[in-house]
This record gives structure tokens, C-alpha cells and sequence, in this order.
């Protein structure tokens, strides 16, 4: 339960970061909050020669509206991404899943876009990515580029992070007039992982439904009103599910029926 | 760039609970073993070891944190405040009074952490109402009062029994 031996870096500016990311590769891992890192460090699921820290770094910490989207720095914690005032009008299912993120004692230290580069599918974080068709800005040596949700996410705790990149920000789509928003979750303990995470956001054209916490990368559909059972429960079966020991298989189809159908009605009421 | 090598071991200087301390320590040295092994403050307990538990909580520039999950290096410079700082030269302070009246511990080896998280609660929002404090307990894990205690406590002191 001790993480094995490390060096630690404690870079200036994202170029110091990068450039020791461009020689040590593989080796690095890039440490913000260390809230997911440092527990599988300290169960030695993870092994880093060198651990480069960007919690400091003030280039990082910046949360602004641009082009249409909220964009989070890396180094924004959970913590104060939901204080921003503006969140509730800009995004309100942001508002609304960000609670269920972790616990008061690690949103303080864990990042937004530390959750997005873990990757575990079983958290909120990738599933409002996936829903609201956001992006991650990627940094190397060789450049930036921007990554859509869709191709950032690969599988369980993959992503298409390179082993000399990192991720500098994360883009999350404002809600549009007229959009209404839900989500509701089910663990053991609120704040455990998900064993089912249901997003929804529509207007009057239709509703796109988000489930995190049943298959290896968040499962997203979009449906025309009206949406009916059928719809749902085909969606429930596509999601490929398997038993493990938080749920069963046909537990985790039932709560994405019943949380779906709740979520999807509160969309049309808000809307209607 | 600050950079330190592993196997050797680095400088570090904060102030814990109102007094400089300083020590040496490896990267890979987790601040929980910092505080009790190298600094002699056995306060905080060590639980699960990867976050999971709460019972190393503390509070580092005031935010409540899981020590388990930091490392003593990062602490340079930094204010740390542990169970040890909460009583004053009277007697306890309201919270630890609190949960001795209402039976909130039994063991007591996840009152530590619980009482750095309601301490960070109260300072930021004194007015929090049952919803809010069982939310914030929700980070820790015990396993002897069936947390009723506590929030009983915490409920008295955040003025709402």
C-alpha cells in the first residue's frame, strides 16, 4: 500500500512538462490531483519512473467560454469547476452530475480532465464528455491537437493519449436555449463508482441518453420524441452489460431502463 | 524545474498546525507516513491507504484531503492542519465536544479525518444544513456508531438540534 520508488518533477510551465514527457515517455505519468494516479500507485497497479506534477502550473487553471463550450484547464479541480457561478446557467447537467463525482475530500484535489485521462468508464466525468459531444485538447512537443469525445475515449481506462502528450484542457458544450437536462445514478454508497449513470439532455426534436458504469466506454443514443419503452430497453440490451460484484447483468438493464425512462421524462416535461 | 530523484531524500518545510516543521523525506513517502513517522503526529490514522476510507483526512490550505494520497514533498511551503491543532488550551474545541456528547465515536479511529472535514464545512459554510453534512460524511467510512452520532454532533454545533 506504499507506492514504489519515483521521481518527482515539479515543472514551471506546460513546455517543462512536455519536454520531459518527450524524453522519459512511457515512464512518466502526468500527476494533477492524484486522486485516481496516487491510489493505483499505492496498490502498484501503476508504476511511474517519474511523476511530473501540474497541479501548480497557473497556465492550467483557467475555466472560460470559448466558441460554444466551457474550456477547463488540467489543473481545475472538481472543487472549484463546480463553484464556477456560471456553471448552473451554462451547462446545467454539468451542475447536476458534478455532485456525484467522488467524495467532498477528493473533488478538493482531483481534476476534471484527471478523470477524463483515467478513463473509467463508471465515472461521470467521461459519460458528460460522451453526452454533450465534448473534446480534449492534447499537448506534445510535436503540437496540439483536439480530440472528440467519440476517438478520446477507447475502452476501459484507455484513451488516445499518447505517451509524450498530455491533456491541457477539456471542452464542454454549453446548453443550447430551450434544452433541458437530467441525470441520475445508482451506487453503493453516493460517491462510490457508478453501477448505473444515466445522462439525458434534449429539446423539442429529441432526447440523446448517456450510460456510464455498464460498458467499457460510455454508451450514447439519440432518440425522436416520442420515446417509448421499446426504444429503451433495445438500448438497455445494446449496451452489452456483464455481471461482476457490485451488479448483475439484468440488474444494470433494469436500472438503465427505469433511471432512463425518469430521466427522459424529466427532459420532456422541462421542455414542454 | 524542481526536480527530485527517487532514493534519496528532499528537504521539506511547512507549517503544521500553526508551528514550522521540517523533515526529509524520499518522493515516494506519503505525507500520512510523513506526519506520524518522521513528524511524530499521530493524529492522523491511517486507514485503506488509497483513498478510499477517510480516516487520514486532513486539511492542507484549508481544503480537507486525503493525506494517503499526497506525498511529503508536495507539502513544501504549504499549511497543514491536523487533529492535533483542533483543541485549545481549554478543553476541546466545539465538534470534538460535540461528538463526545452524542456518542460519535466509539473506536475512534475515523474521528480524526471526520473532524478535519466538518472543521473545513463549518469554516466555509457554518449554516450546513443535515442533507449537506451527511454528504460531506459520506468520505468517510465508520464502523462502529452507524454515523447517527455524528451527525447528531455535527447537526448541535452547525446549529441545527
Amino acid at each position: 500500500m506504499k507506492p514504489a520508488a519515483f521521481d518527482y518533477a515539479c515543472p514551471e510551465n506546460v513546455g517543462e512538462a512536455l519536454t520531459l514527457l518527450a524524453e522519459r515517455g512511457a515512464a512518466a505519468r502526468i500527476c494533477a490531483g492524484g486522486q485516481s494516479l496516487g491510489s493505483m500507485m499505492n496498490l502498484r497497479l501503476v508504476t511511474p519512473e517519474v511523476l511530473i506534477d501540474i497541479a501548480g502550473l497557473s497556465e492550467l487553471k483557467s475555466i472560460a467560454l470559448v466558441g460554444g463550450a466551457i474550456e477547463v484547464g488540467a489543473a481545475v479541480t472538481q472543487a472549484e469547476f463546480l463553484a464556477w457561478p456560471d456553471l448552473a446557467s451554462f451547462q446545467p447537467l454539468l451542475a447536476k452530475m458534478l455532485p456525484w463525482i467522488g467524495h467532498y475530500q477528493t473533488r478538493q484535489r482531483g481534476t476534471v480532465c484527471g478523470s477524463l485521462a483515467h478513463g473509467d468508464p463508471s465515472s461521470e466525468l467521461p459519460l458528460a464528455l460522451a453526452l454533450l459531444r465534448g473534446e480534449v485538447l492534447l499537448a506534445s512537443r510535436r503540437g496540439r491537437r483536439v480530440v472528440s469525445a467519440e476517438d478520446f475515449q477507447l475502452g476501459m481506462m484507455a484513451t488516445d493519449i499518447r505517451e509524450d502528450e498530455m491533456i491541457v484542457a477539456a471542452r464542454l458544450p454549453v446548453a443550447q436555449v430551450g434544452a433541458a437536462s437530467a441525470f441520475h445514478e445508482v451506487a453503493q454508497r453516493h460517491g462510490d463508482f457508478a453501477i448505473v449513470a444515466v445522462a439525458a439532455f434534449g429539446d423539442d426534436k429529441g432526447v440523446r441518453i448517456g450510460v456510464g458504469g455498464v460498458a467499457d466506454t460510455p454508451g450514447v443514443i439519440d432518440l425522436k420524441w416520442p420515446v417509448d419503452d421499446t426504444a429503451l430497453n433495445d438500448f438497455a440490451w445494446s449496451l452489452g452489460g456483464t455481471d461482476d460484484q457490485h451488479a448483475t447483468a439484468r440488474y444494470r438493464r433494469e436500472l438503465v431502463r427505469r433511471l432512463g425512462r425518469r430521466a427522459i421524462d424529466e427532459v420532456r416535461d422541462a421542455i414542454s | 524545474m524542481r526536480y527530485l530523484e527517487a532514493g534519496k531524500r528532499h528537504s521539506v518545510r511547512f507549517t503544521l498546525n500553526g508551528r514550522s516543521v521540517e523533515g526529509e523525506a524520499e518522493p515516494r513517502l506519503l505525507l500520512s507516513d510523513f506526519l506520524r513517522h518522521h513528524l511524530g503526529a499521530f493524529g492522523t490514522h491511517v486507514g485503506c491507504e488509497h483513498g478510499s476510507c477517510g480516516a487520514c483526512t486532513i486539511r492542507v490550505d484549508g481544503k480537507a484531503v486525503r493525506a494517503c494520497l499526497l506525498y511529503a514533498v508536495q507539502m513544501d511551503g504549504r499549511v497543514v492542519e491536523t487533529v492535533e491543532g483542533l483543541a485549545n488550551p481549554d478543553g476541546l474545541d466545539a465538534l470534538q465536544a460535540a461528538l463526545q456528547k452524542h456518542h460519535g465515536l466509539q473506536c475512534g479511529f475515523c474521528t480524526p479525518g471526520i473532524l478535519m472535514s466538518l472543521s473545513q464545512l463549518h469554516d466555509e459554510e457554518p449554516k450546513a444544513d443535515e442533507a449537506r453534512i451527511r454528504d460531506v460524511l459520506s468520505g468517510h467510512i465508520c464502523r462502529c456508531t452507524g454515523y447517527h452520532g455524528i451527525v447528531q454532533a455535527a447537526l448541535e454545533v452547525f446549529g441545527k438540534s
